[in-house]
């Protein structure tokens, strides 16, 4: 593997401890942090009424983390297209193939 | 960093989206100028876009015990300048409101203020000062990227600490508490943020030199000169 590859690689599973560590040495509810600010807000201003509420609300958990994953992977796909059309252009112009791990963000 | 729809105050609320506005209005001529000027930036614009989209729907789990998401604002303002990420952060956020209650309308202009306006200029100024000090690359590019996550997060809690103050320690403290809630949390998060967005950089280097060298990321940074092809190789 080149030197190239080996860094990549190496910033990716940075990003993988980071996330796997407090899952597995914290224990805690993980819940999202804009909930929590916004119980705070609650709790510290209990008379506060919110004054518009979301024009659409996912019914339940399900649909809204549906509806994220839809979100991830419109730009995933974008992503991987962007470096898929990169890589064939230079391919293309004789720049030699433009990286053995060109598009594994996409 | 997404402050729910109706939770701030109808004044704090109109009050950040007037001081938004004339920064995503400045951004929307500048992404006019830049597709004009160079058409075939348009797909690196959507890729830095499609950055955004991804990373602000990624819930990562933090130290803290709590869950909160990356921006993935810094990219973006470096390829092509806060202003231009002002509008595609926009876009994202206007997207999240409406589609997924996630964030709101009323909210935008406040959200639009910390994720789309204060991080990329933070992450650009970061960057900048970076290079200009001589600085690698890819350090400054892990920098601007952290600290624009991180800078947007302050940004939340000081805007909730304005609309609601501790009754007891005033606005200092509100942010103090909010900032113990969004800040901290965020650290991990800003780290990893920064190593994603090095790791797109170097893809983006080694796949499309000619985009990066026309928009002057990859050269001579100061002065924005264009760096021959061969010189890339770092």
């Amino acid at each position: 593997m080149s030197r190239f590859s080996v860094v990549n690689m190496l910033l990716f599973l940075g990003v993988i401890v980071l996330v796997a560590v407090p899952l597995i040495f914290v224990s805690g509810e993980f819940a999202g942090s804009d909930d929590q600010g916004q119980a705070q807000i609650e709790k510290s201003h209990p008379h506060y009424k919110p004054w518009f509420s979301s024009i659409y609300e996912p019914p339940s958990g399900e649909v809204s983390s549906g509806l994220f994953a839809i979100q991830a992977a419109i730009g995933g796909g974008a992503l991987g297209y962007y470096f898929g059309v990169a890589r064939t252009r230079r391919r293309i112009a004789g720049g030699g193939p433009a990286g053995d791990s060109g598009s594994r963000n996409g | 960093m997404h402050i729910a729809e109706g939770y701030l105050p109808p004044l704090h609320a109109a009050a950040w989206t007037v001081a938004a506005a004339p920064f995503v209005v400045h951004g929307c001529r500048a992404l006019v100028r830049q597709v004009r000027a160079d058409p075939e930036s348009k797909l690196l614009l959507g890729a830095a876009g499609a950055f955004t989209f991804v990373l602000s729907a990624l819930k990562l789990p933090s130290v803290t015990g709590s869950c909160s998401h990356p921006t993935g604002t810094g990219l973006g303002a470096i390829l092509f300048k806060p202003p231009i990420m002002s509008v595609l952060g926009c876009i994202v956020l206007f997207f999240q409101a409406v589609i997924l209650a996630h964030g709101g309308l009323t909210t935008l202009g406040a959200n639009t203020f910390s994720m789309a306006i204060v991080g990329p200029w933070i992450g650009y100024g970061v960057y900048a000062l970076l290079r200009k000090l001589g600085s690698g690359q890819e350090v400054a590019v892990f920098f601007a990227a952290a600290l624009a996550d991180l800078s947007t997060y302050c940004v939340t809690s000081v805007q909730l600490a304005l609309a609601f103050p501790d009754t007891d320690s005033g606005v200092l403290g509100a942010a103090l508490k909010f900032g113990s809630i969004f800040a901290v949390t965020q650290i991990p998060l800003a780290i990893s943020e920064g190593l994603l967005t090095v790791l797109v950089m170097r893809l983006l280097i080694k796949t499309s030199p000619g985009e990066l060298s026309r928009l002057g990321v990859v050269g001579d940074p100061v002065r924005g000169t264009r760096a021959p092809a061969a010189g890339l190789g770092r």
